[in-house]
């Protein structure tokens, strides 16, 4: 089921690979307003959709990108939108409510660094909800996950989030993108077409329940009652985030004196690092979440258990600690190893995603927490970046 | 000694005579609904607009026989209440956003009927941006405006429609330019725009209105089904209860205040090759 690079391969940028793995789920409408990396999805959206009979349009912002894929989700086509960080903010409130609505919706953040990991697994917008969030690490994993997105979409009717970030949407890589099949669905039977109209029964999408006001009057067979609506869609929300596998890769968690858990691009440069420890003779092991929601609480607290010692790398300041310290509660040491995702480029791009330095800093609290003596001096965090964008 | 009546409560009309049992049965509210908006309380004030245009809307998408064919996108204003009450597909959208979410539906669905309903407070205020856009991308849809200069739904307080001297809760001296700014004149500013082919103002405070609004309604309609580009109508409602007026008043104020800056009128029609104009002042002879 893995797209990996075999016959019919060819080698693309991250951007390029989600885009054609949007299409190859049966993406028919794109909506997005330019900001780096997310701009290379849109570009190959507008260039590739029309092509196979879909729809991408250049919204004029944000909130007319959000909009507009939640109209075409709500007539059943498969839809799809994102952003960068800030794009996403605008959207929250739109988010939200299209959870309410249960429509499904695949949503990229191609973020720049990690800073938007609470913005995407507690929700920015308002209210009581959860969606499902995805988190590859690579371009063939990229590709999988965003196929699989669609699918988990349309099986939950809710959005997916695909967190992607700057190296993914920029690095190329051999994939071959054909499309996937995660199983059957349920039928499309909520989506709008017009045609119950003047039936007696004409549907409703609505993030305020689908029930209609004449129920109250008591001449139909169901009862209009929001509570009952509420706690149905509660329910489902529940079953979503128990019943849907969290997905996770790890490494040499079993017999591992301390295990470093990262997630996206990062946990690419984690595994890296560990393996080059372990071959220097180190029982390190490595975690990777690929569904952020749900978090794989219980395989990181059966390795934390294990280990005793956890260490978590993000480009943040510390945001998927807290999932990694819940799941753990307090049956292992957890400490932070990350770095926050500023640098010279003004692009908030790991300063310190580097594997010599991840080694150091991994290496050293492996003395500190096996009680061997301290290795060197970590550098710095802060290095020039070599590349600047506008 | 009591006080006189107040003028307007002499001249009310007799709706029904206490003096000699009914020689019909007393009907109820469901007899007079429309055979498209499902019976149930909506929970309007007496003398509100909105369920009048609200009627006007779903009665033009039956004689055009679009029916089964038709979605209303929904914003959030007191009209919300008709969200669920129709037997015409409906999306709810957030506030200010309806003009998107038609967007979308419509470009997946070419083949139905989509309009949203929306109000000043929606369309001027919150998502003045969405309307403007989807106007100029001359997108094959409709938008419904119903204008009351106010945000009904929280209880009367300003909008960027809201015309000079109104008193609203926020303006309880009357709207001065000098303090609250200007009102927009949405349909003036929306027929500017190249991708609008049909702009018209309506009204709903009398009959005479109510049927011009109607074919300005069905016009629109024409328009979104000839392909011809993006259709709008703004049609003024009453709000007694934001107004603060009486509510046999309140068609009056929307002559006197309303619609003497939002003035009713055909502003562009690309079917019958009206180019851009503004309604001319009521009374004059242009
Ligand atoms: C983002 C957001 N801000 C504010 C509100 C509160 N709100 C609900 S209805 C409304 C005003 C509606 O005004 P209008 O569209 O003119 O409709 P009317 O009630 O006058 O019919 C406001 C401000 C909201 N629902 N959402
Ligand atoms: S507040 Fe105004 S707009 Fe709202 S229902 Fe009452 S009269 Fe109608
Ligand atoms: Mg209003």
């Amino acid at each position: 089921m893995t797209a990996t690079a075999h016959a019919g391969a060819r080698i693309m940028p991250g951007s390029a690979a989600i885009a054609e793995a949007m299409i190859a789920a049966g993406c028919r409408f794109f909506a997005g307003y330019p900001m780096t990396p997310f701009t290379e999805v849109l570009e190959t959206m507008a260039a590739r959709l029309p092509d196979v009979g879909g729809v991408c349009v250049n919204a004029e912002s944000e909130l007319e990108a959000v909009g507009m894929a939640w109209g075409a989700a709500a007539t059943g086509t498969p839809a799809a939108t994102g952003s960068t960080g800030q794009g996403l903010s605008l959207m929250q409130e739109s988010l939200a409510e299209i959870v309410y609505s249960r429509l499904p919706l695949v949503v990229l953040n191609m973020a720049r660094a990690q800073g938007d990991y609470f913005q995407a697994t507690r929700g920015g917008g308002h209210g009581d909800y959860r969606h499902l969030v995805l988190a590859p690490c690579g371009v063939p994993e990229a590709a999988e996950l965003t196929q699989l997105a669609f699918h988990l979409a349309e099986k939950w009717r809710a959005p997916v989030l695909v967190m992607g970030d700057y190296y993914l949407a920029h690095t190329h890589q051999s994939v071959s993108v054909t499309p996937l099949d995660f199983g059957p669905l349920p039928p499309r039977d909520w989506a709008l077409d017009g045609s119950t109209g003047g039936t007696g029964a004409a549907k409703l999408v609505s993030p305020l329940s689908d029930a209609k006001q004449r129920h109250a009057a008591g001449r139909a067979d169901a009862g209009y009652d929001l509570a009952e609506f509420y706690h149905r869609h509660v329910a489902a929300m529940e079953r979503m985030v128990t019943d849907e596998p969290p997905r996770h890769e790890a490494g040499f968690t079993d017999d591992a004196e301390l295990v470093v858990i990262a997630y996206g691009t990062p946990g690419g440069y984690v595994r890296q690092a560990v393996r080059e420890l372990r071959a220097e003779g180190r029982r390190i092991g490595w975690l990777r979440p690929i569904t952020l929601v749900p978090f794989p609480s219980d395989v990181v607290a059966e390795a934390a258990r294990r280990a005793g010692s956890v260490a978590v790398y993000e480009n943040n300041q510390g945001q998927m600690l807290d999932d990694v310290r819940l799941a753990v509660l307090g049956s292992a040491d957890v400490r932070f190893i990350g770095g926050l995702s500023l640098d010279p480029s003004g692009f908030g791009i790991a300063p310190d995603l580097d594997v010599a330095l991840l080694k150091r800093r991994i290496a050293d609290l492996h003395d500190a927490v096996t009680g061997r003596r301290r290795g060197p001096e970590p550098e710095p965090p802060h290095r020039e970046h070599p590349r600047s964008r506008p | 000694m009591t006080p006189p009546e107040p003028e307007h409560r002499t001249r009310l009309p007799v709706f029904v005579d206490t003096d000699a049992p009914p020689d019909a049965p007393a009907r109820l509210l469901h007899d007079f609904t429309p055979a498209l908006i499902d019976v149930g309380a909506h929970h309007l004030c007496p003398g509100c607009g909105e369920p009048i245009a609200m009627r006007s809307m779903v009665e033009q998408v039956d004689e055009l026989g679009e029916v089964s064919r038709a979605i209303a996108v929904f914003g959030i204003g007191c009209y919300t209440a008709y969200s669920n009450n129709l037997d015409i597909e409906v999306l709810q959208a957030l506030h200010g956003r309806a003009p998107s979410l038609a967007t979308g539906v419509k470009r997946c669905r070419p083949d139905t009927l989509v309009f949203t309903v929306q109000g000043d407070g929606d369309m001027v205020n919150e998502g003045l941006q969405e309307v403007l856009h989807t106007a100029a991308r001359g997108e094959n849809v409709t938008c419904f405006m119903l204008n009351n200069g106010v945000f009904g739904e929280t209880g009367g307080h300003m909008t960027a429609a809201t015309v000079l001297g109104q008193r609203t809760k926020n303006t309880l001296e009357g709207r001065d330019a000098a303090r609250h700014g200007h009102p927009i004149r949405l349909a003036e500013l929306v027929a500017a725009l190249d991708g609008a082919a049909y702009v018209a103002r309506g009204a709903v405070n009398n009959a005479v209105n109510i049927t011009r609004t109607n074919r300005m309604i069905k016009d629109a309609f024409r328009t979104q089904r000839e392909g011809l580009g993006f259709s709008f109508v703004e049609i003024l409602t009453m709000c007694p209860t934001g107004w603060f007026v009486d509510t046999v008043d309140a068609p009056g104020y929307l002559d006197s205040a309303l619609a003497a800056t939002h003035r009713p009128g055909v502003l562009k029609d690309a079917r019958k090759g009206l180019e851009f104009r503004t309604p001319a002042p009521k009374g004059s002879t242009t």
